[in-house]
């Protein structure tokens, strides 16, 4: 029981702390060593801490399927969509010094954006990944209505031919 | 200096027979992956190793510093990292699939199972 | 003008759409998005190949940054016909893969089946349109990582392990890719292929770059199935889904086989790649053990589509063999080959789809009798296997002459009479099966004809088989002028 009370107040302490500086590693790219990737993974192994402590339904309620499923897209979406912008305000394919008023500002706007879709989108693919893996059982893959019940009903009578 | 100089291409020499041979000799599926794993990170320290300049310091722009190491390898090696995280889901995703349609991870067990015809 | 920025969007466009396709999850729209997404990058191959055949190379500045310093998009007539190779096929076989998908796969998660297939697209097509030895790696493990979901989601649960074993095979393959590109770095300090070529000649005598040469050639003869290292191969084209099959056999190793071209032919020149490093002599003796070793374990297989597979195997052979012959003839030859197989084997896997959408089953004994039940479908595998064979009329003919007439120029007349040996052994599996179809007696079940949303991309395929092999003409003129681009003789 001691284990358990010293696993959850340590956990407690310590999220919040690895998620901040998920956030600092992520913006500090353009300084130091950092940016995207890595800030995401670290985001990414904070929410799994606390998936690992405290269980797969709580964390399932803290950050539901349907919401990982849509940031993956939308990362990967605002990095290609950085890309489109540029070559909708006249420059090549993410010519970033178009994007601001300066090209150094452009430039500026251009990295930090492209690293926020590449942050966001690993720190919710890790935390898909370890879904998948952790919330795995045979009998999912036979009965649909075990698995995540939110959306999958509307979705397979929608399909209904 | 010839032979013990290099030491950073024996190291990924030997990473990278050692990975090989994990891949092509263990018949357990998960060892695989470690020795595919193990393969890719000796190319890893292949490119970080030549991009460093002698001399030099870290590639991020600081006062009173004139000469730097090569950042280009470190930004390759940031991409086939990814590759190889990305690669290494995928394939426990897929070992995870086998064991619950074969009961096993073990390649020649799944192959009494599945003759390969 | 948005036409500037076709090589960019070329790749964008499926790189976009994927994401959208995780984000709405019908499978209408999914399959409506991919379907689009792949006929606008069609069009746009058909643009740049225009451009590049009638004003010459176009280059693309990624990001803005000059040449050897960014990434850079380079289109010349190698480059687009392969690109209007793979977005023509991936738009035809979509058209086919919703019935096809939907049968095999069932109704839930199809969108991701989508977002893979549009991965698969964007790592094949930025393969190809790439000017940058490091952004060929990229490319080449987003379409590879892709292929291996796209494989895994087959029927059989052996397509698990076909996936797994193409995953390893193919991660070792890419990860050679990635030492010789790194050592290429090493010794000339640049990743921009047209730089790459300029430095290559001062450090060629080096071991270093006499490495990176086997590494590549390695990695790139695993990724596009030449003889000996073509294991992966049959397994993976077995246990895929048919639309899936249809796809990768008619891109995935033209796509290599063109990287083949591009790295020993335009990084290493030429005289370093064949001369000095007798690349030819090895791509010679690998394609014709190819051909024949691959055609006669075809002719033995029970299992039809495993028949096609080892069978595609051999025609890498052909392609090979082009390639070794190095002349402008061979090296149009193996181009000629790459559009036209695609064609063949896009058309036969979608056959085999269609009988196995009705049919359930591949074996040679479960065929029996579906020549009279199915008749569209079986003629159109039979004029595929006839293309296949190298019949006069069909595209399979054409490139057959072209690599007869390439060995007959240096008067290597045993090599013609190999080439129409092998002919033979392929007639020998095509006709079991048309034995199977039409000679044996039908079993007692009903069986229908192929749904029409099955039939019309495979016959649109068989009628682009008769029609490039009746007029050849265009497709000889970018094979040659591909060729002669190659060899730095225009």
């Amino acid at each position: 029981m001691e284990h358990h009370i010293v696993l959850r107040v340590v956990a407690k302490s310590f999220i919040p702390v690895i998620l901040l500086f998920a956030l600092y590693v992520q913006f500090h790219g353009d300084y130091g060593p950092g940016g995207g990737f890595q800030a995401g993974v670290i985001f990414g192994s904070g929410i799994i801490l606390y998936a690992l402590i405290f269980g797969l339904q709580t964390t399932k309620k803290v950050l539901p399927q349907s919401i990982i499923h849509h940031m993956t897209g939308i990362g990967v979406l605002l990095y290609a969509g950085i890309g489109v912008l540029s070559l909708i305000r006249g420059g090549n394919f993410l010519d970033y010094s178009v994007l601001g008023a300066t090209p150094a500002a452009g430039q500026h706007i251009g990295i930090m954006l492209i690293e926020l879709g590449v942050g966001v989108t690993v720190a919710f693919v890790m935390v898909s990944l370890f879904y998948s893996f952790a919330g795995y059982r045979q009998k999912d893959l036979d009965d649909p209505a075990a698995e995540d019940d939110d959306e999958q009903d509307s979705i397979e009578k929608s399909d209904q031919q | 200096m010839t032979y013990i100089g290099l030491y950073n291409y024996w190291i990924v020499f030997l990473l990278m027979m050692t990975g090989l041979y994990v891949v092509i000799v263990s018949t357990n599926l998960i060892k695989k992956i470690i020795g595919l794993n193990i393969f890719q990170t000796s190319v890893f320290i292949l490119y970080i190793s030549i991009g460093k300049v002698a001399g030099g310091t870290a590639p991020i722009l600081a006062e009173g510093y004139k000469i730097y190491s090569n950042p280009l390898p470190h930004v390759l090696i940031l991409t086939a990292i990814v590759v190889g995280v990305a690669t290494t889901a995928l394939g426990l995703a897929l070992i995870v699939r086998i064991h619950s349609e074969y009961g096993s991870v073990d390649e020649e067990k799944i192959y009494q199972n599945d003759p390969v015809d | 003008m948005i036409s500037t920025h076709f090589p960019v969007l070329q790749v964008a466009l499926p790189l976009l759409a994927a994401p959208a396709c995780v984000v709405f999850r019908q499978a209408t729209v999914t399959w409506l998005l991919a379907l689009s997404v792949s006929c606008i990058s069609f069009l746009i191959s058909i643009s740049l190949l225009w451009q590049a055949y009638s004003t010459g190379e176009i280059r693309y500045e990624l990001g803005g940054w000059a040449a050897p310093w960014g990434i850079e998009y380079k289109v010349d007539v190698v480059n687009a016909f392969v690109l209007v190779i793979v977005s023509g096929m991936s738009s035809v076989v979509l058209v086919y893969a919703r019935e096809s998908l939907r049968y095999e796969l069932g109704i839930r998660r199809i969108h991701l089946a989508y977002t893979g297939w549009l991965l698969c697209l964007t790592g094949l097509l930025g393969i190809t349109v790439t000017g940058d030895a490091f952004n060929v790696f990229v490319f080449l493990e987003i379409s590879s990582l892709s292929s291996y979901l796209l494989i895994s989601l087959g029927p059989d649960r052996r397509a698990l392990t076909a996936a797994f074993q193409y995953l390893v095979m193919g991660t070792i393959g890419a990860t050679f890719i990635l030492i010789g590109v790194g050592l290429l770095y090493m010794m000339t300090g640049t990743l921009n292929m047209a730089d790459l070529s300029e430095r290559i000649p001062a450090v060629s005598h080096t071991t270093t770059v006499h490495a990176a040469f086997a590494f590549l050639a390695l990695g790139i003869a695993l990724k596009a199935a030449v003889f000996p290292l073509h294991y992966w191969l049959p397994n993976a084209y077995t246990y895929a889904p048919s639309a899936v099959t249809a796809f990768m056999a008619a891109s995935a190793t033209k796509v290599s086989i063109y990287l083949l071209l591009r790295f020993f032919f335009d990084i290493f020149s030429e005289s370093f790649s064949l001369r000095t490093m007798r690349l030819n002599e090895i791509l010679l003796i690998m394609g014709v053990v190819a051909i024949f070793s691959m055609s006669l374990v075809a002719i033995y297989q029970h299992n039809v589509k495993r028949m096609l597979a080892y069978s595609s195997v051999a025609q890498v052979g052909y392609m090979v063999l082009g390639i070794g012959l190095a002349s402008p003839t061979g090296i149009t030859a193996a181009i000629l080959h790459l559009f036209n197989h695609a064609l063949m084997k896009g058309a036969l896997f979608m056959a085999l789809g269609c009988m196995f959408y009705r049919i359930k089953s591949l074996e040679l004994n479960d065929l029996a009798g579906i020549g009279r039940t199915m008749p569209w479908t079986t003629m159109a595998f039979v004029v595929g296997g006839l293309s296949l064979i190298g019949v006069p009329l069909t595209v399979g003919f054409v490139s057959k002459w072209y690599l007869i007439l390439a060995a007959l120029e240096r008067d290597w007349w045993w090599l013609a009479v190999l080439v129409v040996a092998s002919s033979l052994l392929a007639v020998v599996y095509i006709w079991r099966v048309v034995e199977a179809a039409y000679f044996k007696p039908a079993p007692n079940t009903e069986v229908n004809e192929a749904p029409l949303s099955l039939l019309i991309p495979t016959w649109l395929l068989i009628v682009a088989n008769v029609y490039f092999g009746i007029n050849a003409q265009l497709t000889i003129d970018f094979a040659s002028v591909a060729a002669a681009d190659l060899l730095g003789l225009r």
